[in-house]
């Protein structure tokens, strides 16, 4: 358990990066009100094994333990979303041309569709890529893949995702919240 | 390069994680690609607008509050009872995920030098992202935020706008590293902030190069006499890119 002083640090280095882990959980999970949950246990988690880090990346540190505890969470309380890890099989190309598209015209709601309806793996990859500006060598330290898969998982991502925009998109049951 | 490397590449390109010399051969293959082009295009399209299409999601106000008061205050003496014996065996497999993570970042950690100057304005960056420390004018005018820094210090600092590349102005303010005041530029990057500190050259108090510290990436260069450094949790690359926007001016 940190002391004081353990606890000052862990303020400086790992709470500015709250925001990123919430961000990270609401992708995975696609649901705010589960990444609430999980936010808060990665936290104290991360607070809790504050002493085995010393120095670097604290941001990708901490990622990695919000992603340990997603998946956790994920096998579960929700056994049959699929959480299945890269494999040769998922990467199998089915290069196509680029389909022309008019993302300009696509709102935030379509593409926050499209990346939920990609694979778990995929979409904590772009999600960390794209929103988060993680390098490859933070997303293959975040993610425990070797640099090479993060590569070729990222290419495959952005070609269904594009897919997946061209593509007329379901209406999903929208997640209702209420605001107390 | 056969079909296969070049899709990767075309990534990596597209992501800015190509070495110099990668980049120059990619260039050059892309001079003489339409098919390559066509590609690279869409996948700037997309990059763009997932990037810019308010994606992100901030945690919701509060939910920081709780955490913070939710982590236990002082060190517990510790008495072990036989049902704790599972929570040991967690935390040594915990200790084990974390020995790995350790192999992984020390390159990162050991090879920082931890340069004085580095660490007083990685220092400077955190104070500033307290509630009310970012900024002292908000505004997105770089004509309002320049002449907000006359009379406060000996140099005019360089503001400028950046909205149109990804870097919007969000305002400055004053800030002090090493007992020398010198001016914070802010600027937004998707959701986060980048303060961009200046303060006249010319000094031992200078810094070149770009490196790593506590998680924060920082790049500094030298321009019309002024030492600039730009502060983030962004990535390297879009440090390298909002120094490519000043040095172009």
């Amino acid at each position: 358990m940190p002391d004081r002083e353990e606890r000052a640090r862990f303020e400086e280095w790992v709470m500015p990066h709250f925001d990123a882990a919430f961000n990270l959980a609401r992708w995975i999970l696609r649901s705010r009100a589960d990444a609430e949950d999980i936010t808060q246990e990665a936290m104290l988690r991360a607070y809790r094994f504050f002493g085995n880090f010393r120095a670097g990346d604290a941001r990708a540190w901490l990622l990695q333990i919000v992603r340990n505890c997603c998946y956790t969470f994920l096998q579960k309380n929700r056994p049959t979303e699929d959480v299945s890890e890269i494999s040769e099989e998922f990467l199998k190309d089915d290069r196509g041309t680029p389909e022309t598209l008019a993302i300009a015209a696509h709102e935030r709601e379509q593409l926050a569709q499209a990346l939920e309806k990609l694979p778990t793996a995929f979409r904590e990859i772009l999600v960390l890529r794209e929103l988060e500006g993680c390098s490859y060598k933070e997303i293959a330290a975040i993610t425990a893949k070797p640099i090479g898969t993060v590569m070729s998982a990222l290419a495959r991502a952005r070609q269904q995702l594009r897919s997946g925009l061209t593509k007329p998109v379901a209406p999903v049951v929208k997640e209702t919240r209420l605001e107390l | 390069m056969s079909c296969e490397q070049r899709t990767e590449n075309l990534h990596a390109y597209l992501d800015g994680e190509l070495d110099a010399a990668g980049t120059l051969q990619f260039e050059r293959h892309l001079a003489g690609c339409a098919e390559c082009g066509a590609t690279l295009a869409a996948e700037q399209k997309l990059q763009k607008a997932l990037q810019s299409g308010g994606l992100y999601e901030n945690a919701p106000k509060g939910l920081r509050q709780r955490v913070v008061a939710s982590l236990p205050a002082l060190p517990e003496p510790k008495v072990r009872r036989a049902g704790e014996w599972r929570w040991a065996a967690l935390a040594a497999a915990c200790l084990v995920g974390a020995f790995l993570a350790l192999q992984l970042f020390s390159d990162i950690g050991g090879r920082s030098r931890q340069s004085v100057v580095a660490a007083a304005v990685v220092d400077a960056h955190l104070r500033s992202l307290q509630p009310g420390h970012q900024t002292d004018v908000i505004s997105t005018d770089q004509h309002t935020v320049k002449p907000w820094f006359d009379g406060k210090l000996e140099i005019a600092p360089p503001v400028r706008d950046f909205t149109a590349d990804g870097f919007p102005l969000t305002g400055g303010r004053l800030d002090v590293i090493h007992g020398r005041t010198v001016a914070a530029l802010v600027y937004g990057r998707r959701k986060h902030v980048v303060n961009v500190f200046v303060w006249k050259g010319g000094d031992e108090e200078s810094l070149s190069g770009a490196g790593e510290q506590q998680g924060y990436h920082w790049m500094a260069w030298q321009k019309d006499g002024l030492n600039l450094v730009a502060v983030s949790d962004v990535s390297a690359e879009d440090l390298k890119a909002l120094k490519d926007l000043f040095l172009k001016e």
